[in-house]
């Protein structure tokens, strides 16, 4: 009987040769990711249950990656880093990008990717639910609590139930305007922030294949907003020329048989996909941007794991070069890597940090997860009242951005970028 | 057996308005964060809602919620269970549960989470008296005294008796 890509790394991590949907088995880990928010309470657990002087289970695959509240005045925040940094020299953890240092990078989700630590045919888990994103190079990549994260730190295992998984087929070419967010809305509008609980997400055809190694994350990232325990695209030529350049540690690939099992199969054509939001209060609540056109905005917010990373950047830049934007607009890079890249990529000559300052952006802020979800009250870009918000960022529940009175919505670089000039949501293609 | 006060929620509540995300410096094995983490359990509820915590008080009046599908979707926090468990909610009933959240109920011990058999929604009201029999898988409201059926817990009754993973682990000598 065929597997499913999942199914097979499943397996082998389980010591089987298959593996079946519903089974529970343990599995080996090979990179745990943790942050400021989660990192101290999985500490906490593993200290408490494995006494203060046990050992982590292996100093080289617990990658340390504070970015959620680092440029706040709160002290709280300031210990939860202090807590992160005394267990990394405690534990002599080797991947520890560390704020307020030469180390430091940012997001993590766009962190391990960009620093080398996702790798194809892998399990790697993360105390953060955008683990997900990672799926993009082809492993099995999933979020968890901090008890769990605590149990693996000591063991480096986890007792996973096995998910049946769900193919989306998308063929045919995206049409102009048209990135991967709105592909992934799409998809959510059609099966619900329920759709896939449970179940992995297995994303393929032509047009997934044609996309860069960004866009395919911002894909995989948001497999939980329809409740998914991961996304995950087979790994091709894209993917090995991603990784050529930032990793040189061996991987093995795995592939879904033809005759693979799948819960469900979803074919969507790309010519179907249009601009859209996902209006609040929920990633779910799909609109074409179009339809939406008569929305009046008050600030616009490019940054997040899923929409501040290059690729990102350079689809705002492309809409606003030359054109003046008439809402507050926050411009918030994912990682140090992408802060530097917006001096170095360049539109028309000029580089996507000029194209900003000259639309009017606000100053471009240091790298984190800033306002993606909130925050401290002092955060970059959170939201204190009515405001309206066109994000690039992945989740819209009521309160996300800060102020439960806002009001979000989610949209591609390209759509919130043309509604921040428009000052009302706009769909890109009136501008392109 | 579970017995107690019922707070009322909606489809689709995340985690964000179990405990906004403000409040995610509280590190939850700290204990006079965990009781802080529990006194601001559901402070992201629009307001349309009733007060969860009355202002002034440190837990809830409560000790079930009767929740519809999808609950406790969104992040891995697991200040979720953890501030619901704080607040001294025993037992959430829902349609439907996110992966994480259900996970994070059971591997912390916090709270139990049971899926109901059809929505309940209409059946409860915030304030009602109910009474919960894991073992029989019922829930009843007392203040109307009408019965339900529950989704049978399993195995995870078992692990969130014994207080989490880590002490069922030691119980049933998987660990030492």
């Amino acid at each position: 009987m065929g597997q499913t890509i999942t199914e097979k790394i499943l397996a082998k991590h389980a010591g089987r040769t298959s593996v079946e949907p519903g089974e529970n088995v343990w599995v080996n880990v090979d990179v745990l990711m943790t942050h400021d928010v989660c990192g101290p309470g999985t500490i906490g657990v593993f200290e408490r249950e494995f006494g203060k002087d046990a050992k982590v289970f292996d100093p080289e695959k617990i990658v340390l990656v504070p970015d959620h509240y680092i440029f706040t005045k709160d002290e709280m925040c300031h210990r939860n880093i202090e807590t992160i940094r005394e267990f990394a020299q405690k534990q002599g953890i080797k991947y520890h990008y560390d704020p307020g240092t030469p180390t430091y990078t940012g997001v993590c989700h766009v962190t391990l990717p960009q620093e080398g630590h996702t790798r194809p045919g892998e399990v790697l888990l993360g105390t953060d639910s955008h683990t997900c994103t990672h799926g993009a190079v082809g492993e099995f990549a999933s979020g968890i609590g901090n008890t769990d994260a605590g149990f693996v730190l000591g063991t480096g295992k986890v007792l996973l139930k096995i998910p049946a998984s769900m193919k989306f087929i998308i063929d045919g070419e995206l049409g102009e305007g048209v990135m991967a967010k709105d592909v992934i809305l799409h998809i959510i509008g059609k099966i619900g922030v329920d759709g896939a609980t449970y179940r992995a997400m297995e994303f393929a055809g032509s047009a997934i294949e044609n996309m860069p190694m960004e866009e395919r994350m911002t894909i995989c990232n948001m497999a939980i907003e329809a409740g998914g325990k991961s996304g995950i695209i087979a790994p091709d030529d894209i993917t090995r020329e991603y990784l050529a350049e930032v990793t040189d540690k061996p991987y093995e690939v795995f592939f879904s048989d033809d005759d693979a099992i799948y819960f469900s199969e979803h074919v969507i054509p790309a010519e179907e996909i249009v601009p859209c939001v996902a209006k609040p209060h929920s990633p779910d609540n799909y609109s074409s941007a179009k339809d939406c056109s008569d929305i009046k905005i008050d600030r616009v917010y490019i940054g997040s794991c899923t929409g501040g990373k290059t690729t990102d950047f350079i689809a705002a830049a492309k809409i606003l070069d030359g054109q003046k934007v008439c809402v507050d607009t926050f411009i918030v890079p994912a990682t140090v890597k992408v802060e530097k890249s917006l001096e170095t990529e360049k539109i028309n000559d000029k580089t996507l940090k000029q194209i900003f300052e000259e639309a009017g952006c606000l100053p471009i802020a240091p790298p984190s997860c800033a306002a993606c979800l909130g925050g401290p009250v002092d955060t970059f870009g959170r939201t204190h009242g009515k405001e309206v918000v066109v994000a690039t960022t992945n989740r819209n529940f009521p309160g996300r951005m800060g102020s439960k009175d806002s009001f979000v919505y989610l949209a591609s670089p390209y759509t919130a970028a043309a509604s921040a000039i428009k000052g009302k949501i706009t769909d890109p293609r009136t501008i392109l | 057996m579970i017995t107690g006060k019922v707070f009322l929620l909606d489809d689709n509540i995340d985690t964000d308005q179990i405990i906004p995300a403000q409040y995610l410096n509280l590190v939850p094995t700290i204990p006079e964060e965990y009781k802080k983490l529990g006194s601001l359990a559901l402070s992201g509820l629009p307001d349309s809602y009733e007060k969860f915590i009355k202002s002034g008080e440190e837990t809830a009046e409560y000790t079930i919620i009767i929740g519809g599908k999808n609950f406790g979707c969104g992040s891995s926090r697991e200040h979720a269970p953890v501030a619901l468990g704080a607040a001294g909610i025993k037992a959430v009933i829902a349609e439907s549960f996110a992966r994480i959240f259900f996970r994070n109920s059971i591997s912390t011990g916090e709270i139990y989470p049971i899926e109901s058999k059809e929505s309940l929604q209409q059946a409860f009201k915030t304030g009602d008296e109910a009474e919960i029999n894991i073992e029989e898988n019922y829930v009843k409201n007392l203040t109307t005294g009408k019965k339900f059926e529950l989704q049978p817990l399993g195995e995870v009754k078992n692990v969130i008796d014994a207080g989490g993973i880590f002490a069922y682990a030691k119980k049933t000598g998987m660990i030492s």
